[in-house]
């Protein structure tokens, strides 16, 4: 028994914002509805319930509606295959289900962007979003120096939350220019909530250098980090911290689209006016579709749960707030555009795949990701390329996409034939 | 009154955490920043707090390759660092 049913009328693949949204619309029809995350509890990263606290203020609404209806929620699980058509293998644990869905909903999110540089791999370097995660998840961050650095809106959240939570937050870096930073500002003065936003942020940070065209070269330190040394125009010196949170903005977690063979652009899954993939029955919503935040997240969420269950003239009535949300994307992207300067951190010794521990210099030599992967395993560990995907593609221009089941480890226990099933693995 | 503490093991050490605390913020709360060694040898701890990234895989309760940031702790857990995850 793992709690998973073998069929639902709907399954949401994803407990943030998009995914809580589809699978409260979808509910709201008496459908059987199935909603899959990896963690432990629902929020997914921006809704992230810190320990000790409720969950956040924005989701409790969207949260309270999914206790109507016929509803399940699978926590601690994941996809890990589609064996067949209008199947899903749903993992938790160390025991599978293979779930007959009518409709599938993407909802999957988006991961932060890491890039190599020297030290990069050392302890108590991590995530911007990353760090703050681990804060809200219980680790102490009382008295302890950090500097913040990487790309985009993430910084300034995730520097005033760990300062809220006692950080010694010395100095946020951001890689892109002061102009384009300004340029994003000058766009927020019509869009009163994020204006709003962005004013408390700054409120909370008060006294921390926020400096733009700046980012890190290098960490050191005997088996952790201890300190930084970063760059600021033609300025170059070393900061003493304790934890350097870096992250490069986001992409999107597009494993499972990919798999199942959804079109995608740019990286990005293409949906049409419903939400709908080019795939039958799949539709995807929030940041597989397109980078834009929790709001424009949550209206694609609830637009693609009515889709997914023949509401659509009631999923027609959200297409205008969802075109004011979307016009915030397009400035977003231009705003953390990655210097091409940042190609050039890595030293020939950083390593690039860090679960194979590939290094630059054994890489440098191939001409593609396909060949690199062959002979070096770059990109087929554990994480499957999920954090050396996104890097070696702004490097070299590389692809190591290529996804096969399971898109995540899974247990032979996992993949092994039922009586009831027919096996799990492929050729392909 | 602040709930219970949560009493897991690491590396048969006791630590006491608030209900709630993941297993990797358990480790960083106890100090253990060194949550296992690359295929080449050198310390790795947790990156994207989120699953994604698999550097904050340590053995929960004799399971293996298990990401700790994604698992709340349980009263009894045993979680141990030495075991080298490929």
């Amino acid at each position: 028994m793992n709690g998973i049913p073998e069929s639902a009328d709907t399954v949401v693949v994803g407990g943030g914002p998009a995914g809580i949204a589809a699978a409260g619309a979808a509910a709201e029809t008496g459908r059987s509805v199935l909603l899959v995350d990896r963690r432990p509890n629902l929020g997914g990263n921006i809704w992230y319930r810190a320990v000790g606290e409720g969950p956040a203020a924005d989701a409790l609404s969207d949260l309270r509606r999914l206790e109507r209806g016929n509803l399940r929620v699978v926590a601690s699980a994941e996809v890990l295959d589609v064996p067949r058509s209008g199947t899903a293998l749903i993992g938790r644990g160390t025991d599978a289900t293979e779930v007959a869905y009518g409709a599938l909903v993407l909802a999957t999110g988006a991961r932060e962007r890491f890039l190599p540089f020297p030290g990069w791999t050392l302890p108590n370097v991590t995530g911007a979003g990353g760090l703050q995660l681990l804060a809200k998840a219980g680790a102490p961050l009382k008295g302890r120096r950090v500097v913040v650095a990487g790309t985009g809106p993430l910084l300034l959240a995730a520097g005033a939350y760990l300062r809220g939570r006692g950080a010694d937050v010395r100095l946020i870096a951001e890689q892109t220019s002061r102009r384009r930073v300004w340029t994003l500002a000058l766009g927020l003065i019509r869009d009163r909530q994020r204006l709003r936003q962005a004013l408390d942020l700054r409120r909370q940070l008060r006294g921390i250098p926020y400096l733009t065209d700046c980012w890190p070269l290098r960490a050191e330190g005997e088996g952790r980090v201890q300190r930084v040394t970063l760059r600021h125009g033609r300025k170059e010196w070393s900061e003493e911290c304790d934890l350097l949170a870096c992250g490069y903005h986001l992409v999107p977690n597009t494993e499972l689209a990919e798999l199942l063979g959804c079109r995608m652009e740019s990286g990005f899954v293409t949906v049409d006016e419903f939400q709908a993939t080019s795939v039958p029955r799949v539709f995807a919503a929030g940041e597989p579709v397109g980078i834009g935040g929790m709001e424009l997240a949550r209206i694609e969420g609830e637009i693609a749960g009515r889709a997914a269950t023949e509401q659509r003239e009631r999923a027609r009535g959200l297409f205008g707030e969802r075109r004011r949300l979307a016009r915030f994307r397009p400035a977003l992207d231009r705003a953390f555009r990655l210097s091409p300067q940042l190609r050039g951190l890595p030293s020939p010794e950083t390593i690039i795949c860090r679960c194979e521990d590939v290094s630059a210099g054994a890489l440098r030599e191939y001409g593609s990701g396909r060949e690199a992967r062959l002979q070096t395993r770059c990109g087929m560990g554990r994480c499957q390329g999920r954090v050396c995907g996104p890097s070696t593609e702004f490097l070299w221009g590389w692809s190591l996409r290529g996804t096969r089941p399971p898109i995540v480890p899974a247990t032979v226990s996992q993949l092994t034939l039922r009586p009831d099933s027919p096996p799990t693995m492929r050729q392909s | 009154m602040p709930p219970d503490p949560i009493r897991i093991l690491i590396d048969r050490t006791p630590v006491l955490v608030p209900p709630g605390t993941t297993v990797a913020a358990a480790m960083l709360h106890a100090g253990a920043d060194r949550f296992h060694d690359s295929v080449g040898g050198s310390p790795r701890g947790p990156v994207c707090g989120m699953g994604t990234c698999f550097e904050c895989v340590v053995t929960i309760d004799r399971r293996r390759w298990v990401r700790s940031c994604l698992v709340e702790c349980v009263e009894g857990m045993e979680v141990s660092t030495h075991e080298r995850n490929p």
